[in-house]
């Protein structure tokens, strides 16, 4: 392992450590309003400041960076197993199916990635609840993300299905769903890796620009998206650069994201 | 050779657009609230007037009936009309077109002059340090969303297509950086370097045959990117084109307006990669 690689598993152990130590390091929680020091700069009170209606920065920096950080992977694994099952059958059973799949994916896939998902987001009621706006908005990132790995993932179950040991396999008799979960799947596991790795930071700026935009996470629940809408108000980088901490903390976990997978992308393609 | 390629493309056109319009049109149809009309709660409207209503939206209400009609609509010029600005969707188009095509394609200009200019250059220097800070400026852009991009435009007083051109540099930069590398390592090159022959007629000569299909393809890709990046910036800027509209449509769930703007947007993208097909298809054949 590189020194740099290293230090991004690291930095990204440390935060998440951070982030799901929120409820003891911040116990007065996200929502809580101090209405005596709104917009107020950082203090032994708050750290971070407080925000225009007085809730206290640095906990929603923790509670937001735990959600982002728990459900991008938890989108990444929906889209990667969508992928697996779409990609992985298509591939492996060939013929029309394979070409319908890949049809799918074309169609997907000449659709820029934030029309389809405000287009997406938009279909889905705006005005819910905070918990079902970041079930929906990270549900969506999976439903929608998996087109790429599944044409990687239906071109890499094509090759293992022409494969030596997958037709010694069938003439030996084994029956095809067989075939396919036994001997097929288990070795797509690095491509699906890689491809669950690849779509993590993928999800984490999909959400922050959702969130930017107002259609992601609802108020209050924070989420990097969320955190990030207040740079809007920002007059100048120096009036309030502690404002800016959601966005480096951003930038840093998604950099250390990317410094791990430049192994997991030589797997993946 | 190249009418049938060309044949083929239109016809993968014209399904991914029916099929595309087939699935926005069931989206529209079974999103929630369709078949509610905000005007039936009107207490101005007769009995009567809020039937008529209801009859209106109950003819929709079979998919392909109401798939068929929009088609037939759309075949006559009709988009629709906007439910929340109340105006006919073609007009909207029209209007504010220009602006996001004048947008794209300066930020596409910025985006790949920057990154051929970077890759060019890190591929004749060689030198560490200045591949590491180009990898760098490119990696750190590539990890900041397109929207806080388009805030620090906004921010800085840039311009839109400067924070376009700076959301798709990075990728372009990225996959035009390793084809050149690629390119300058192959043994011809290193043979006409070791022979003397000139930097530039290496480039043109050499370089430029053998990745110019495949950044051909990057360019048709990174119209679909900047079209993409048209959303933020123009929402967050203030700047009323395309991408504004389809984030104001977005907010206010006004989805007849959306969904054309989506398949709009996909047809570009599938004629810019397929235009990109074409033209790196007529240089291999030419090469060859």
């Amino acid at each position: 392992m590189s020194v740099w690689r290293a230090l991004a598993c690291a930095v990204l152990l440390a935060v998440i450590s951070v982030s799901l130590a929120a409820q003891w390091l911040a116990p007065q929680g996200y929502a809580k309003q101090y209405r005596e020091a709104t917009e107020a700069a950082p203090s032994r009170a708050h750290w971070l400041g407080t925000d225009e209606i007085g809730r206290d920065r640095f906990a929603r920096v923790l509670y937001g960076t735990r959600v982002s950080l728990l459900l991008a992977p938890a989108a990444a694994l929906l889209s990667t197993l969508l992928a697996a099952l779409i990609g992985g059958l298509a591939g492996y059973l060939g013929g029309a199916w394979a070409r319908l799949a890949m049809a799918t994916t074309d169609l997907f896939l000449s659709l820029p990635w934030l029309f389809l998902l405000i287009t997406a987001r938009a279909l889905m009621p705006l005005n819910v609840s905070p918990l079902v706006s970041v079930l929906v908005t990270f549900s969506l990132l999976g439903i929608l993300g998996w087109t790429t790995a599944a044409r990687v993932l239906c071109a890499s179950a094509a090759s293992l299905a022409r494969s030596d040991f997958v037709l010694q396999a069938r003439a030996s008799g084994v029956p095809g769903v067989r075939l396919f979960w036994i001997h097929v799947m288990p070795n797509l596991k690095p491509v699906l890796y890689a491809q669950f790795w690849i779509s993590i930071p993928v999800f984490i700026l999909s959400e922050a620009n959702l969130g930017i935009l107002g259609l992601g996470v609802a108020e209050p629940m924070p989420s990097w998206g969320s955190l990030l809408r207040e740079l809007e108000g920002l007059v100048s980088v120096g009036e309030a650069p502690w404002k800016l901490v959601p966005l480096a903390l951003l930038v840093v976990v998604v950099t250390s994201f990317q410094l791990l997978l430049s192994k997991q992308e030589e797997v993946a393609v | 050779m190249l009418l049938w390629r060309l044949a083929r493309h239109a016809l993968n056109l014209l399904a991914i657009v029916l099929l595309g319009g087939f699935i926005s049109a069931t989206l529209v149809r079974l999103a929630p609230g369709f078949d509610v009309d905000e005007q039936q709660l009107d207490p101005h409207l007769s009995a009567a007037s809020i039937q008529a209503l209801r009859d209106a939206r109950l003819r929709d209400r079979n998919i392909f009936r109401f798939y068929l009609h929009s088609l037939q609509r759309a075949a006559h010029g009709d988009l629709g009309t906007s439910l929340s600005l109340r105006q006919p969707v073609r007009t909207l188009i029209r209007e504010r077109g220009p602006l996001t095509l004048r947008l794209v394609a300066l930020g596409l200009a910025l985006a790949w002059a920057m990154a051929l200019a970077l890759a060019l250059s890190a591929a004749r220097l060689r030198i560490g340090a200045y591949d590491a800070l180009t990898t760098f400026i490119s990696g750190t852009l590539l990890c900041i969303p397109a929207a806080v991009l388009a805030l620090l435009s906004v921010l800085w007083n840039l311009p839109g297509s400067l924070a376009i051109a700076l959301i798709v540099f990075p990728r372009v930069y990225r996959y035009t950086r390793n084809l050149l590398a690629k390119a300058y390592s192959l043994p011809h090159i290193v043979t006409a370097r070791a022979k003397g022959l000139g930097e530039g007629r290496i480039l043109l000569w050499h370089a430029i045959p053998v990745v110019g299909p495949q950044l051909l393809a990057v360019a048709g890709v990174s119209v679909s990117m900047a079209v993409g990046a048209a959303i933020p910036v123009e929402a967050l800027c203030g700047l009323a084109g395309i991408g504004q509209l389809a984030w104001q449509a977005a907010l206010a769930r006004d989805l007849p307006l959306l969904v054309n703007l989506t398949v709009l947007v996909t047809l570009v993208t599938l004629l810019a990669n397929s235009g990109a097909d074409v033209i790196g298809h007529m240089l291999r054949s030419q090469e060859a």
